[in-house]
C-alpha cells in the first residue's frame, strides 16, 4: 500500500532524479505554529530529489561569474565559499560551503527557489514506508546519530541514501541544508530565552515519548540554522531547489 | 558623556593583558600571584570527539578544549575577561558557552552562540569571586550538557585561599546510552534515558577510568590537598565523599562560606564545591557519590593514593580479628563441625558472595572494567597453584592492595579486608567463586581454609 504510494509520486514526476512532486498535505513543525493552532496546510510543491551536486552547482558557475569564489563579495559569502570543493569528492558529491545568497542564486538560475522550512520539515519528516516517522524510534535514532557525530572526510558520498516515500533522498544524514527562512525562528539557548516559541510546542498535545524525541532531532535543525547569517559557509551545509508542482 | 566612556574605555585599555593558563583535568592552573586586575584571554575550542567512558566504552563527547570536563579556567576576582569560543569546521552542530561566573543575560550564551566553522568573543567582568559551572546552553541543551560540554572557571578572591601541597580538578557527570553500564563499542547517546533520567554511567572526569590505577590523584602523607569539585549533571546530584577522608573544610557550594569537618558534602547540578583536607595517614582514599550504587556500578569512583609512612596513632589497622557467635554459639558450632570438605556449600557460599563480594566484583563475578578485576574465568584465579592456595584466604581476611593482572588488564586497586567470615563461611564463599560462572578450581576444605587463616601474619595492612 505505501510502495504504492511512492510508485505513484514517482510516476507522476516525469523527470525522475531531478525532482519529485510532493502532494498537499498538513503538517505541525516545532516553531511557528500560533496559539491554539494545531497544524500548517501544506500545498503540493516540488523537490530536488538530491541535494544539488558539485557538478550542478559548477555548471551555474559557468554560467555566472559574478559568483565564482575569486570574484564573490565577502558581503555575499564567507572566507570559506566553496574551499571544500577542491578535495576529492564525486561531481555527484553535494556542493557546501555554500551561502545562502549564493544557493538562492542558484535556484533563481534555474528559475525556482529554496524550500521553506515548513516544506523541508514536511518532506524529512517522511521515512522509506511512511509520511511520518516521527513515532518510530529507529528512524529518530537514526538521524540523531549523525546529528551527535561530527563530519568525517569521504561521507559525503551520495551511493546508497535511502530514497524517502516522496522519492526524496538524504534529507538526513549527508549535509545540514538552506532553507528559504532560515532565520524566522530564533532558537539559541535554552527554550526559555526564546520568545518567539509558543508555550507548549514542544510538549504540544498527544506528544508520547518518542514523538519527543522526534522533536530534539528537529530542535537541532532549529539551533543549527539559528546559528547562520546569510553569508555563513559550512563544510556540512547544502541546499537543494523546490518549485511549484506541475 | 562622551568623555566619561572615553575615560571607561582608556582604563581597560590599560590593564595588563595575559593569556589565561588552562589545564586539562585533573589539573588545575597555579594560583595567581598578581595582586591587580589584568585583562585575561580565554580561547576554548569546541571538539567533537570519540573517547572512553568505561573500558572498552566509547562515546562522542562534546567538549570544550577535548577533555571532559573542559580546560580549568582560573581568573582573578575584578579582572576583565575576553572569551573566544571556537568551533571547529569539523563539528556539526552550532554550541555556545553560559558560564555561570558571568554576570549578564545568558552568562555569555546568546552572544557566543557559534556556528561549525565559526568563532566569537565576549567581555566580562569577574565581579564574584568563586567556583563556578561553565556549561554549552544550545538547545537541546540537555543533550549538549549529557554528551560532556561542562567545566570550571574558578574566580580566585582577591585575598587568595592558603597554599596547599596539591589542587586537584574533578567533576561529575551523568551519562545515557540504551545499554547498560559496560556494554562494549560505540554507544550513542540515548535522549529516552536522559529524560527519564535513567543514567547508564556516573564517573568523574568523563570516565569510568579518569582517576583509577596509574590516574589516581597522588599525594604523601603531611600533605593538603584542595579538590575544585563540580558536577555538570545535567539530572543527578552529587553526594561527595572521599572514603576515609573527613574534609577539614569544605567552601560549601563554591561560594565563601566554609563548614569544618565534613564527611559528605552535597554538590547540585550545575553547581560546585572546594575541599580540603590534610592527609594523615597512608593508603588509598576513595572518591565516590555516596548515592552507592552510582559508585560502585556506575563509575563515580576515583582514588587518591596517599604515600608515606602510615600514622598508627591516627589508624591502626586491623588490631584483632576472633570470631563472634552471638546469641547463635550453640547452633553454629553444632552446624560447624559436621561439615564435610566437599559438602556442598554453593547456596550459602552465594549468598555469602552477593553480600560481601558482589558490590565490588559485581554479582555475576564480571567486575568492573579497570577498577575491580573479574572472578569469572579469571586466569589469575584458575593460576593460583597448590602452593599458593592460601593466597585467597590472605586476601579476604587482609585485604589486597598493588599492580595485578587478570585476563590480561592491570589493576592497581584496593580490596578492603572483609570482615565476619568465620571458616565454614570463607570456604563457601571461596568455593563459590571457585566453581561458579565456568570457574574448576578445586574446592577448599573447611580444615584448609583454617590453617591458611592460622598462618597469616598479623593485620597490619593499610586500609581505608
Ligand atoms: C571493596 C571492593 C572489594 C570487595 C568487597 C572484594 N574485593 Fe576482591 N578485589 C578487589 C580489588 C580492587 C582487587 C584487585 C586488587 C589489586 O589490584 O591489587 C581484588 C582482587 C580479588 C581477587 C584476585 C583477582 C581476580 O580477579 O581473580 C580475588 C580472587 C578476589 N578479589 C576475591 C574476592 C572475594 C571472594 C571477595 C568477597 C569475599 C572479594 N574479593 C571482595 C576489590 C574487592
Ligand atoms: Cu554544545
Amino acid at each position: 500500500m505505501l510502495s504504492v504510494l511512492a510508485a505513484a509520486v514517482l510516476a507522476a514526476s516525469p523527470d525522475g532524479g531531478g525532482a519529485v512532486t510532493l502532494p498537499a498535505g498538513r503538517f505541525a513543525p516545532l516553531f511557528g505554529l500560533d496559539e491554539g493552532q494545531k497544524d500548517f496546510a501544506v500545498a503540493a510543491f516540488r523537490l530536488d530529489v538530491r541535494p544539488v551536486s558539485r557538478a550542478e552547482f559548477a555548471a551555474f558557475l559557468e554560467a555566472s561569474p559574478a559568483w565564482r569564489p575569486d570574484s564573490v563579495s565577502r558581503q555575499l559569502a564567507e572566507e570559506r565559499y566553496l574551499a571544500s570543493s577542491k578535495d576529492a569528492h564525486s561531481p555527484r558529491a553535494p556542493v557546501v560551503d555554500v551561502s545562502y545568497f549564493a544557493a538562492k542564486a542558484y535556484c533563481a538560475w534555474r528559475g525556482q527557489r529554496l524550500p521553506t522550512t515548513l516544506e523541508w520539515e514536511y518532506a524529512a519528516a517522511a521515512d522509506e514506508v511512511t509520511r511520518d516517522a516521527s513515532g518510530d524510534p529507529a528512524f529518530v535514532q537514526r538521524i540523531l546519530d549523525w546529528y551527535s557525530r561530527p563530519s568525517r572526510p569521504g561521507e559525503l558520498d551520495l551511493e546508497g541514501s535511502p530514497r524517502n516515500v516522496y522519492g526524496v533522498e538524504a534529507l538526513h544524514g549527508l549535509v545540514w541544508e538552506w532553507t528559504s527562512d532560515f532565520n524566522a525562528v530564533f532558537v539559541t539557548a535554552d527554550n526559555r530565552q526564546d520568545g518567539e516559541q509558543p508555550a507548549g510546542t514542544m510538549c504540544g498535545a498527544g506528544a508520547t515519548g518518542s514523538a519527543r524525541r522526534e522533536d530534539y532531532a528537529a530542535f537541532m535543525r532549529y539551533a543549527l540554522r539559528s546559528s547562520l547569517s546569510a553569508r555563513s559557509t559550512l563544510p556540512t551545509l547544502g541546499f537543494r531547489c523546490a518549485g511549484a508542482a506541475r | 558623556m562622551v568623555v566619561l566612556l572615553g575615560l571607561v574605555v582608556s582604563v581597560v585599555g590599560a590593564l595588563p593583558a595575559e593569556k589565561a593558563v588552562m589545564t586539562q583535568p585533573p589539573l588545575v592552573p597555579p594560583a595567581i600571584t598578581r595582586t591587580t586586575p589584568a585583562k585575561v584571554t580565554v580561547e576554548l575550542e569546541v571538539v567533537e570527539k570519540v573517547m572512553q567512558l568505561a573500558d572498552g566504552v566509547d562515546y562522542v563527547f562534546w567538549t570544550f578544549g577535548g577533555t571532559v570536563p573542559g580546560s580549568f579556567i582560573r581568573v582573578r576576582e575584578g579582572d576583565t575577561v575576553e572569551l573566544w569560543l571556537e568551533n571547529s569546521p569539523h563539528n556539526k552542530l552550532p554550541h555556545n558557552i553560559d558560564l555561570h561566573a558571568v554576570t549578564g543575560p545568558g552568562g555569555g550564551a546568546a552572544s557566543t552562540f557559534t556556528a561549525p566553522g565559526h568563532k566569537t568573543r565576549f567581555t566580562f567582568k569577574a565581579l564574584n569571586p568563586g567556583l563556578y559551572i561553565y556549561h554549552c546552553a544550545t538547545a537541546p541543551v540537555g543533550m549538549h550538557v549529557a554528551n560532556g560540554m561542562y567545566g570550571l572557571i574558578y574566580v580566585q578572591p582577591k585575598v587568595p585561599l592558603p597554599k596547599v601541597d596539591h589542587e586537584y580538578y574533578v567533576v561529575q557527570g551523568d551519562f545515557y546510552t540504551d545499554a547498560d553500564f559496560g556494554v562494549r563499542g560505540l554507544q550513542p547517546f540515548s535522549m529516552k534515558r536522559a529524560i527519564d533520567e535513567r543514567p547508564s554511567y556516573v564517573v568523574f572526569n568523563g570516565s569510568a577510568l579518569s582517576l583509577v590505577g596509574d590516574r589516581a590523584l597522588k599525594a604523601k602523607v603531611g600533605e593538603k590537598v584542595r579538590l575544585f569539585v563540580g558536577n555538570g549533571g545535567p539530572n543527578l546530584v552529587s553526594s561527595f565523599h572521599v572514603i576515609g577522608e573527613i574534609f577539614d573544610r569544605v567552601y560549601l557550594e563554591g561560594g565563601q562560606k566554609t563548614q569544618e569537618h565534613v564527611q559528605t558534602t552535597l554538590i547540585p547540578a550545575g553547581g560546585s564545591a572546594i575541599v580540603e583536607f590534610k592527609l594523615e595517614t597512608d593508603g588509598t582514599f576513595i572518591l565516590v557519590d555516596h548515592s552507592l550504587f552510582r559508585a560502585f556500578n556506575k563509575g563515580a569512583l576515583g582514588m587518591l593514593k596517599a604515600e608515606g609512612a602510615g600514622n598508627k596513632e591516627v589508624y591502626s589497622g586491623r588490631e584483632m580479628e576472633d570470631v563472634y557467635l552471638g546469641d547463635e554459639s550453640v547452633a553454629s558450632s553444632v552446624k560447624a563441625t559436621p561439615v564435610a570438605p566437599t559438602a556442598p556449600v554453593a547456596a550459602d557460599g552465594k549468598a555469602l558472595y552477593a553480600a560481601n563480594c558482589a558490590m565490588c566484583h559485581q554479582p555475576e563475578g564480571q567486575g568492573l572494567p579497570g577498577v575491580f578485576p573479574p572472578l569469572a574465568k579469571s586466569d589469575y584465579l584458575a593460576g593460583i597453584t597448590s602452593s599458593r592456595r592460601a593466597e585467597i584466604v590472605e586476601f579476604i581476611l587482609r585485604g589486597k592492595a598493588g599492580k595485578l593482572t587478570v585476563n590480561g588488564v592491570e589493576y592497581n586497586g584496593v580490596m578492603t579486608p572483609v570482615a565476619g567470615l568465620d571458616d565454614v563461611k570463607l570456604a563457601a564463599v571461596i568455593n563459590f567463586v571457585a566453581t561458579s560462572w565456568g570457574n574448576k578450581s578445586a574446592p577448599y576444605s573447611t580444615a584448609e581454609v583454617k590453617r591458611y587463616r592460622e598462618a597469616l601474619p598479623p593485620a597490619s595492612a593499610p586500609e581505608h
